[in-house]
C-alpha cells in the first residue's frame, strides 16, 4: 500500500514536469502566460560579515522576478536539496521533484565596504546551465543594485529582452490636504526602496522627467508664481531655470533623444503651443502654430516623430507630426478624450491617458492608432510612464472625494500584474528612468 | 479661521524646510503660494470701503466661474468682470495677478493649458474695459489648487474658475 502510494506521488510530481521540458524560455506576448517557477537557495556567503548581505539579497532576487508576474518562487520549505556551495555540482533530480524550472544559486563576499556577487542560472529540466557565471562587484551599501542586477540578468536570459529592475524612477511626493498639497521632487528605486527628496516643497513642482541617461530631470515648478521649467542634476541637486519671457508660461517639458534640448509647451495669451530648445541656446523653435491647446509632446526613440495631444477637433485627441514641426495627423479615434501619450521605448506603442464615461483608463495603441488597449480603469488614472524595456508601464491614480490621494501604480503592457508601487505617503507622476550603467 | 489655516501651512513648510539640509536647495522661493484666490492678504481697509481690496474681493466679487472645458466668460462673470474693470481704473495703485483654474477631471497638463485659457479670457475681458494690460499677469494651476474638494459637480463648477488676485503696488507699469 505505501508503495502505492510512492508511485502515485511520483508520477504526479513527475506530470506537470513532462509537460515543462522545453528550454527555459519566456516568450512575452499577449496570451495567457504560465509562469516559470524558479527557486534561489540563499546565496552563499564566503565570507562571516557577508551573511545578512547574501540572505538580504537573495530575497530581493526572489521578490523582482516573482514581481513581474513571468515567474513563480518555489519556496525554500520545499527545497530538497540545499545549495551550500557555489562550486558544488547541481543535483537536477531534486530540483525536478519540486517542479522548479529554473535555479538561481550565488555567492556573496564582503571585505570592507567591499561587496562581490557571483551568480549562475540553471535550466533544471535540461540540467544545463544557461548563459556563463557572472560576477558584479560594488559597495556594501549598494547592494540591492546588484541584488537587481542578477535578477535582470536572469529575466533578460529567459525572456530574451532587457530587464528593468536595476532602474530609478523620479516622481512627485504628495503630502498635506486636497486643496493645499505640498508636492516635492523625489527618486526612488523602481520597487519604491531608497525613496530621496531632490526639491523641498515650498513650491508647486509638477511632472518631472529623466533625460536619456538619468543623469538629469526636468519638472515644472511654480517657485515664481508662474509655470517654469526647471532641470535639476540629479548628483548635485543643482538647479537651472529654462528663460522663458514674461508673460509666457512653460510647462510639460521632455527631453529630447539625446538629451541636448528640450520639447515643452509654452503658453502665450491663452494660447499653448510645442516649442523646442536647445540647452544654452536661449532660442524657442516653435513646432505647432494652432490656436487651439497642444501640449505633452514625447520624442520617438529614434528622435524623428513627436506624439502630442491637442484639442484642434474640438477634445483632446494624439497627432503624430515631424520632430521638426509641420503637418500632424490623428492617431486616436475611439470614444472620448485622448492625453499625455508617451512613445513606448521600444517605439511599437504609444501609451496614453484616455478619459471616457466618467472613468480614466491607461492604455497603448500602436503608432498608426490601431489595437488600442486599455490596460487599467479608476476615477483618476494618468500620465503612464514607460519600463525602460518597454514591457511595464507605471502611472498616477487617485482615488475620489474630499480625502482622495494618489499612489503610483505599474502594469504589464498585457493589462496584467497591476499593483501599487509601496512607497509611504502620497506620489504622483512618475517618470522611469533608464538601466543604470 | 482660514488665517489659522495658511499659518499651520506657513509652519509645516518651515517644518519641512528645517529637516532638509539647506545646502542642498539654496533658498528657497516663497510667494508662489497665493493660488486658490485668497486675495489680498494682509492689505488693508474693510468690505464697506470702496477702495479696499476687501470689497473688491468680497462685494465685487474676485472670482469668475465656467462650464465644463470652456473659458467663455458667461453674462454673470460679465457684471462681475466690469465691477473689477471699475474698480480696478478707480485704484491704479493695484495691480492682478489673474490666476485660471480647472477642476480634476482632467489631466494635468491639459488642465494648466485650459486654465490659462480661462485666466487669458479674463484679462482679455478686463483690458477691452479699459484696464491696462501692463498691469494685469496671468497664470495658471491647473487642477493643482481646488477651492472645493469633494469629486462631484457642485466642487467641481466652484473649481473651474479664474480668480482676480491684487498686489498693492508702487511699480511702475
Amino acid at each position: 500500500m505505501k508503495r502505492i502510494l510512492a508511485f502515485f506521488l511520483v508520477l504526479f510530481l513527475a506530470a506537470p514536469a513532462l509537460a515543462q521540458n522545453g528550454p527555459l524560455r519566456i516568450t512575452i506576448t499577449d496570451g495567457v502566460i504560465e509562469p516559470i517557477t524558479f527557486a534561489v537557495p540563499n546565496f552563499e556567503a564566503e565570507s562571516p560579515q557577508a551573511q545578512q548581505v547574501a540572505s538580504d539579497l537573495s530575497r530581493l532576487v526572489v521578490q523582482d522576478l516573482a514581481g513581474t508576474g513571468l515567474f513563480r518562487e518555489v519556496p525554500a520549505t520545499a527545497f530538497i536539496s540545499q545549495v551550500s556551495s557555489f562550486a558544488q555540482p547541481i543535483a537536477f533530480a531534486d530540483w525536478r521533484t519540486i517542479n522548479a524550472q529554473a535555479l538561481i544559486t550565488g555567492a556573496v563576499t564582503v571585505s570592507g565596504n567591499q561587496l562581490v556577487v557571483k551568480f549562475r542560472l540553471y535550466d533544471v529540466f535540461s540540467g544545463q546551465e544557461l548563459g556563463g557565471g557572472l560576477q558584479f562587484a560594488g559597495t556594501t551599501d549598494g547592494w540591492r543594485r546588484m541584488g537587481h542586477k542578477v535578477a535582470d540578468a536572469v529575466y533578460s536570459r529567459i525572456t530574451g529582452e532587457g530587464g528593468y529592475f536595476d532602474s530609478r524612477v523620479v516622481f512627485v511626493s504628495e503630502s498635506g490636504p486636497k486643496d493645499n498639497r505640498l508636492k516635492r521632487l523625489a527618486i526612488m528605486d523602481y520597487d519604491g526602496a531608497n525613496v530621496q527628496f531632490l526639491t523641498d516643497s515650498s513650491s508647486i513642482v509638477l511632472a518631472p522627467r529623466f533625460s536619456p541617461n538619468g543623469d538629469r530631470v526636468l519638472y515644472t515648478s511654480f517657485e515664481s508664481g508662474f509655470p517654469r521649467i526647471n532641470v535639476l542634476n540629479v548628483a548635485n541637486v543643482g538647479r537651472q531655470q529654462l528663460t522663458t519671457a514674461q508673460g509666457e508660461m512653460a510647462f510639460s517639458p521632455r527631453f529630447s533623444r539625446d538629451g541636448r534640448s528640450v520639447i515643452y509647451s509654452l503658453s502665450n495669451g491663452g494660447n499653448t503651443d510645442i516649442y523646442r530648445t536647445e540647452f544654452g541656446s536661449g532660442q524657442h523653435v516653435r513646432l505647432t502654430s494652432a490656436p487651439s491647446i497642444e501640449t505633452a509632446p514625447s520624442l520617438s526613440p529614434d528622435g524623428s516623430q513627436i506624439v502630442f495631444e491637442s484639442d484642434r477637433s474640438g477634445t483632446q485627441q494624439l497627432y503624430i507630426m515631424s520632430a521638426n514641426g509641420g503637418e500632424a495627423r490623428r492617431i486616436s479615434f475611439g470614444e472620448g478624450r485622448y492625453g499625455t501619450p508617451v512613445w513606448s521605448p521600444r517605439g511599437d506603442l504609444v501609451a496614453f491617458t484616455k478619459q471616457n464615461a466618467g472613468r480614466f483608463h491607461i492604455g497603448v495603441m500602436r503608432t498608426d492608432g490601431s489595437e488600442e488597449r486599455l490596460l487599467t480603469s479608476s476615477f483618476l488614472d494618468e500620465g503612464p510612464t514607460w519600463s525602460p524595456n518597454g514591457r511595464v508601464i507605471m502611472f498616477s491614480r487617485e482615488t475620489q472625494g474630499a480625502g482622495g490621494t494618489s499612489a503610483m501604480y505599474s502594469v504589464d503592457i498585457s493589462g496584467r500584474n497591476l499593483k501599487a508601487v509601496p512607497i509611504q505617503g502620497g506620489a504622483s507622476d512618475p517618470s522611469w528612468g533608464p538601466l543604470q550603467p | 479661521m482660514n488665517m489659522f489655516k495658511k499659518l499651520a501651512v506657513v509652519l509645516l513648510v518651515l517644518a519641512t524646510a528645517a529637516c532638509t539640509n539647506p545646502d542642498r536647495f539654496g533658498g528657497g522661493a516663497g510667494g508662489a503660494g497665493g493660488a486658490g484666490g485668497a486675495g489680498a492678504d494682509g492689505l488693508a481697509g474693510s468690505a464697506s470701503d470702496p477702495a479696499s481690496p476687501q470689497f473688491f474681493n468680497q462685494t465685487i466679487g474676485d472670482r469668475v466661474l465656467f462650464a465644463v472645458d470652456q473659458s467663455t466668460i458667461t453674462d454673470q462673470g460679465k457684471t462681475i468682470l466690469d465691477g473689477q474693470a471699475q474698480w480696478l481704473m478707480t485704484n491704479a495703485d493695484y495691480r492682478a495677478v489673474i490666476e485660471g483654474h480647472a477642476d480634476e477631471q482632467g489631466t494635468r497638463e491639459y488642465n494648466l493649458a485650459l486654465g490659462f485659457r480661462r485666466a487669458n479670457a479674463v484679462r482679455e475681458y478686463l483690458v477691452s474695459r479699459g484696464v491696462p494690460a501692463s498691469r494685469l499677469e496671468v497664470t495658471s494651476f491647473g487642477k493643482e489648487r481646488p477651492i472645493e474638494v469633494c469629486s462631484n459637480e457642485t466642487c467641481y463648477a466652484q473649481n473651474r474658475r479664474a480668480v482676480t488676485v491684487l498686489s498693492f503696488s508702487a511699480i511702475t507699469s
